[in-house]
């Protein structure tokens, strides 16, 4: 009896401290990997024979030519990708990993940025998010990156598009069931970057939720647009306790 | 070491579906070109491609030959055709010296739903093809990016 | 700069196949594929790829736009003895690249 009330109290204590629940519990949360075929799984699940390690590979060198004199190597990034999009406090943003590595490079290195969705900026985020491969997402969304957190809720839960579509409208209340032939996931970003088929190439998540918004006929928020780390973050607390799998693969 | 390869490659093969081989080809031109005649034989060739294909652009292809070779003729080159892609010859594996595991993967590009040929010329000149169908679908939504 | 892996295993058995797996960074531009203006992309893909070991081709492919981006290749080589396993590819473009890895025959 005790023990029961004790477990009540835990978990009311850990609804509380998240401020609500997320819309799929724990332990029906399930990666993207899930939902496509036995081939895209197997492409992933080998190191030798997953594209996305040719990012990984340049990134490496990346790192190492320009992060390692104060990074040290690489293991001094294993979890940092696991905490992010994450808020910064010198730019009072949150920020995801792409930008804060081009905040680094901008600020602390005095070099100019490698771009969004440049192939560098993409090789480097894919090699540090790698890094935390295994590990279990784990972001905050508390004080300043309440906020962003917010509206990034309320970007994926408002209608999009000629379609008039809602990522929840999918994701949450669809997932498992079939668009045209392919089985809708639960919409996470744990995977990425990801080396995406129909893209023939490794890319984003933001790159991914502009797709997303394409293929409901929106208007596509530019690279980098302020909305799309907010929905970054809200989908990251969504799929808090997940493991990190880049560089993942998908359809 | 032999029986554990065995059971990896038989696990992987599952994977891939090797379904019952067509004893007949698709109308192909290059492929008629190239065969000049000669009949092709439906055995000792395996060719592996998910029955319905993720996607289009890069869909898993396995080919095996099955040995033993030596001390008789050896695999020279296996050729892949597309049944309706724009090129037809999709891919030439040669093997210029004789060795006893003749096992290729890649990734093809599948334009639509068809039919995939794989043809092994001997060092005799014999031929052995196996034809597989692939289903091929679009994606569920369009990407503007 | 044009990416690539190659994994060959650390050992290997003398006379034995080994496992040779090869994947270039390359987008294998089809030719079928125009820009944002209208105009046809020209074709662009990975025509030949040559495995030498110690200087004998022993495994060759010759590709085309019906294989994948960034193509992977996986395929079979013997080892009489130590040595060097050369890669070399050349693309429509003319880029031409050569790679290498050490074979430790145990």
């Amino acid at each position: 009896m005790l023990r029961s009330l004790a477990l009540v109290a835990a978990c009311v204590a850990a609804i509380a401290a998240h401020g609500q629940q997320r819309p799929i519990a724990t332990d029906a949360l399930r990666s993207g990997l899930a939902y496509v075929g036995a081939d895209v799984r197997a492409m992933q699940a080998d190191d030798l024979a997953n594209p996305g390690f040719l990012w990984v590979q340049r990134g490496e060198a990346l790192f190492t030519e320009n992060c390692a004199s104060c990074h040290r190597d690489a293991a001094s990034m294993r979890g940092v990708a696991a905490r992010y999009p994450a808020y910064d406090a010198s730019s009072s943003s949150v920020l995801d990993i792409e930008a804060r590595i081009d905040q680094c490079r901008t600020q602390r290195q005095r070099k100019p940025a490698f771009g969004r969705e440049s192939d560098d900026l993409l090789a480097l985020a894919t090699f540090v998010t790698h890094q935390s491969r295994g590990m279990p997402i784990n972001v905050s969304i508390d004080g300043p990156a309440r906020e962003s957190f917010a509206r990034g809720e309320a970007f994926y839960r408002q209608r999009h598009g000629q379609m008039n579509l809602a990522c929840t409208n999918c994701h949450d209340q669809n997932y498992g069931k079939r668009l045209y032939t392919e089985t809708m996931s639960q919409g996470h970003g744990s995977a990425f970057p990801a080396y995406r088929l129909e893209w023939q190439a490794l890319g984003s998540l933001q790159r991914r939720l502009r797709a997303c918004l394409f293929g409901v006929r929106a208007e596509m928020p530019r690279p980098g647009a302020p909305e799309l780390t907010d929905v970054e973050l809200y989908l990251a607390w969504r799929a808090n306790g997940l493991p990190v799998e880049s560089p993942g693969v998908r359809r | 070491m032999k029986r554990r390869r065995f059971v990896q490659g038989a696990a992987a093969l599952a994977l891939l579906g090797v379904r019952p081989a067509q004893a007949a080809l698709p109308t192909i031109p290059s492929l008629d070109a190239w065969l000049a005649g000669r009949a092709p034989r439906f055995e000792r060739i395996k060719l592996s491609i998910p029955a319905l294909a993720d996607n289009g652009f890069a869909v898993p292809m396995r080919v095996i030959v099955d040995g033993p070779f030596a001390p008789g003729p050896h695999v020279k080159s296996i050729r892949l055709f597309s049944e309706t892609n724009p090129v037809s010859d999709m891919a030439i594996f040669e093997f210029p010296v004789p060795i006893e595991r003749v096992e290729v993967e890649s990734r093809i590009r599948l334009a639509g739903t068809q039919q995939v040929v794989a043809v092994a010329e001997m060092t005799d000149g014999r031929v052995y093809a196996m034809a597989t169908e692939v289903i091929v679908t679009l994606a569920g939504c369009m990407d503007g990016t | 700069m044009m990416e690539a892996r190659i994994n060959v295993p650390a050992k290997v058995a003398r006379n034995e196949p080994f496992e040779v797996r090869l994947q270039i960074r390359h987008a294998m531009e089809t030719g079928y594929r125009t820009d944002d203006t209208g105009k046809a992309i020209p074709r662009n893909v990975v025509r030949n790829v040559t495995c030498r070991y110690n200087g004998d081709v022993v495994f060759a492919a010759q590709l085309s736009s019906g294989i994948a981006a960034n193509p992977y290749l996986r395929f079979f080589v013997t080892a009489r003895s130590s040595g060097e396993l050369v890669f070399e590819w050349v693309d429509d473009a003319g880029v031409r690249v050569t790679e290498r890895a050490p074979v430790i025959v145990a």
